[in-house]
């Protein structure tokens, strides 16, 4: 197993002039030994790239890539002794599920008594001790992706393995049992996990770290709960959460700070001039007219979904958006409602990066 | 325009697709189907559009019986899960094309008005191969809403982009909706689309209609199991019990305190089931403890989902914000009972909790 330090940048055409140009941008990150990590964000910011570069797939347009403090930079995945998981089952139909797991340890010349010990291992873990003399090409699809998560697994010795969007084929009721499956195995284990997806609760379930990009850079990396509380650029602060964080145009002057034409009390200190305040719609509250920190906001819509009711309004232009219990006492359509948007869950950007 | 189904069903082969089903949706109001894959939303949208004809019964449109009569005829739009729009044209001709069919006069007018609606006035010269799969999806819906058909069927016209475009573009779409008049139907797997969506819900089962009402309604009110698994995104919890005085007793779980109805039930026998919302940490007056061990915390972002092991099987809970809980870990949840529905044994709904739609503070809902 490795901690894996990177200090590089991606273009894939010559002579990157512009950010535009840069699959990667300049970055330094570090993925410590043992850790769960993922690589989360929506398609093209990046993340397989990013995965790329860490298997050996592709050797970065400038830095180095590090295993350990050894530089692998230009090294094959398997002189970087790595293992990989991909979207779509990699598996041998002709041999049996045991062959399958074995057949990566039996490639590297393990003594045969230990190859046993550890499929029979990674076979109960699966669950799928029971199957492992049946052949390959009998089963389900998401019976053979477990096949390829096994082999990813089945190498103690691997300095990581990763995974590239690997539950994407499985049924939507199955994949919470191979997330789970993934968890104890990471726990048991303690392999050196990156795992790229663009489902957020898969990133956010499987990771201790989850890794957010856009646009080729990397905005945050943090766990769940600081994603959700603390998210330090706005645009994790709409990523992550259904719906998104709610953003207001601010102004901090004369110590008092404006959103929507009223002046309310500076909560904590905060640089002068233009900031975005940013609030969940969990933690947005009905309040009372002229409550401090609430703003009067005129309810367009009121959507019950069921565990909740989603309202939604406006306040000068700007839409804001509030998850109520479903026995609250609601205003009506067409009604000024006054929303409690300063807490201390409220949060502060500038130049879309967190201030306070 | 009033499109009616009556008693309609398709047989393909030996093999029954639809069975038997009448369905009249709201006009100018959005409906929804909602199942699994395979349950026949695509095959019913079909029969809807001329593009196939039932095995038996009517398809009427506005009183008018238009079975046989071919698509072209028919005034529909529709769009599909794959974003399908003609390569060689601009975006600008793409959304033009259905306008130029009809005879439309301010052409430019329209297509630079829909292409606003749908954010994507900046890409009217480029190629559809030039987009993103988002902005390609809303090209094709663009098209479909310049046609101004009175149906327009939508068959998961989501289900291909990134969650929170989807988030976005449905929220747009039902703004989109809500201002036109067209009679909508959109297929979806979601129970969350559909509930976002609003409207009118027709949940779908191997084939079968289940249920038709007001989508809050059907949510809360689902007249039997099937519908109730259908509806709940993650599933319904249930556990299997029997009547007994007093409420329900949970095999190898707690006594839930229900006054049931009166008229005896030839078999005892029934199934609670409870959402995973209705789960909590803390327990409040009158509550019942359910006693387990965590299996796994599933994180969404805005909620957590612990899968718990418990006495009556594996139970989710649903809380707001991020949890963290180790697995193996012992949790006890709470519930409430009169959260707690009640199924018999055939399956059909014996109780549900109170639901009075949305209460207004002003009295109106």
């Amino acid at each position: 197993m490795a901690r894996i330090t990177l200090d590089l940048a991606h273009a894939y055409r010559p002579n990157p002039q512009q950010d535009s140009d840069y699959a990667l941008l300049p970055l330094k990150m570090e993925f410590a030994d043992g850790g769960a990590y993922a690589l989360l964000g929506p398609s093209g910011c990046g993340k397989t790239t990013m995965l790329n570069i860490m298997s050996g797939l592709l050797v970065p347009s400038t830095g180095t890539v590090l295993f350990d403090g050894r530089d692998v930079t230009r090294a094959t995945p398997q002189e970087r002794n790595i293992a990989q998981v991909f979207q779509f089952p990699v598996i041998y139909d002709t041999m049996t599920v045991a062959e399958n797991l074995a057949f990566p340890l039996r490639n590297r010349k393990v003594p045969q008594a230990q190859i046993d010990k550890r499929v029979g291992e990674i076979a109960e873990m699966l669950e799928m001790s029971g199957q492992l003399n049946q052949r390959a090409a009998n089963l389900a699809a998401d019976a053979k992706q477990k096949i390829s998560l096994g082999r990813g697994l089945v190498r103690p010795d691997v300095s990581a393995v990763l995974f590239d969007e690997p539950l994407t084929v499985i049924d939507p009721h199955l994949k919470w049992q191979l997330r789970r499956k993934l968890k104890q195995i990471h726990r048991e284990l303690k392999l050196t996990l990156i795992y790229v997806t663009h489902d957020q609760v898969e990133a956010l379930t499987f990771a201790e770290q989850v890794v957010v990009m856009t646009r080729g850079r990397a905005v945050q990396v943090g766990s769940a709960d600081a994603l959700f509380e603390r998210p330090s650029h706005t645009f994790v602060g709409n990523f992550i959460g259904s719906p998104g964080m709610n953003f207001l145009q601010a102004k901090v002057s004369d110590g008092a700070l404006l959103v929507a034409d009223l002046r309310l009390p500076l909560l904590r200190a905060l640089p002068d001039g233009e900031l975005k305040l940013g609030v969940r719609p969990e933690y947005v509250r009905l309040a009372q007219p002229q409550d401090t920190g609430a703003l009067p906001c005129l309810v367009t819509k009121l959507q019950d979904v069921g565990t909740h009711v989603m309202l939604t309004a406006t306040v000068l232009g700007q839409a804001v958006k509030a998850k109520l219990a479903t026995d609250a006492a609601l205003p009506a359509i067409g009604d000024i409602a006054w929303l409690q948007v300063l807490g201390t869950h409220t949060c502060f950007y500038k130049n879309e990066e967190i201030v306070a | 325009m009033q499109l009616s189904l009556e008693g309609i069903s398709k047989k393909v082969g030996p093999q029954a697709w639809l069975y038997e089903m009448s369905l009249a949706p709201k006009p100018g109001a959005v409906t929804v189907l909602l199942g699994a894959t395979q349950a026949g939303k695509t095959s019913l949208m079909r029969i809807m559009a001329g593009l196939d004809v039932p095995t038996q019964g009517r398809v009427r449109v506005d009183g008018v019986d238009v079975v046989g009569q071919p698509v072209r005829e028919r005034n529909v739009a529709m769009v599909y899960q794959q974003f399908i729009n003609y390569p060689s044209l601009k975006v600008r001709d793409n959304i033009a094309s259905p306008l130029k069919l009809s005879g439309e006069k301010n052409i430019e007018q329209r297509v630079t008005e829909l292409a606003r609606k749908l954010h994507i006035e900046m890409f009217l010269d480029r190629y559809p191969a030039e987009l993103s799969g988002g902005q390609q999806q809303r090209v094709a819906l663009a098209r479909a809403l310049a046609k101004a058909a009175p149906l327009m069927l939508l068959d998961e016209p989501l289900v291909n982009l990134d969650y929170k475009l989807r988030e976005e573009l449905r929220e747009e779409l039902g703004a989109l909706f809500a201002a036109g008049d067209s009679t909508v139907i959109y297929a979806t797997t979601e129970p969350g689309e559909a509930l976002l969506l609003g409207g009118y819900t027709a949940v779908l089962d191997a084939g079968e209609l289940l249920q038709y009402g007001p989508t809050a309604e059907v949510f809360h009110r689902p007249q039997s199991l099937r519908v109730a698994r259908a509806f709940s995104d993650p599933p319904m919890n249930l556990a299997a019990g029997r009547i007994v005085p007093g409420g329900v007793q949970l095999n190898a779980g707690p006594l839930l305190a229900l006054a049931l109805p009166a008229s005896p039930l030839a078999q005892p026998e029934v199934t609670a089931g409870l959402r995973a919302s209705a789960l909590h940490l803390q327990a409040n007056p009158g509550d019942v403890a359910l006693d387990g061990q965590v299996e796994l915390a599933e994180i969404s972002g805005s909620d957590t989902f612990v899968h718990v092991a418990t006495a009556i099987g594996e139970v989710v809970a649903q809380l707001t914000g991020v949890h963290y809980f180790e697995l193996g870990t012992p949790l006890t949840l709470y519930l409430d009972p009169a959260q707690v529905y009640v199924f018999d044994a055939a399956g059909a709904l014996l109780l549900a909790p109170q639901y009075r739609g949305l209460r207004s503070a002003g009295g109106l809902s």
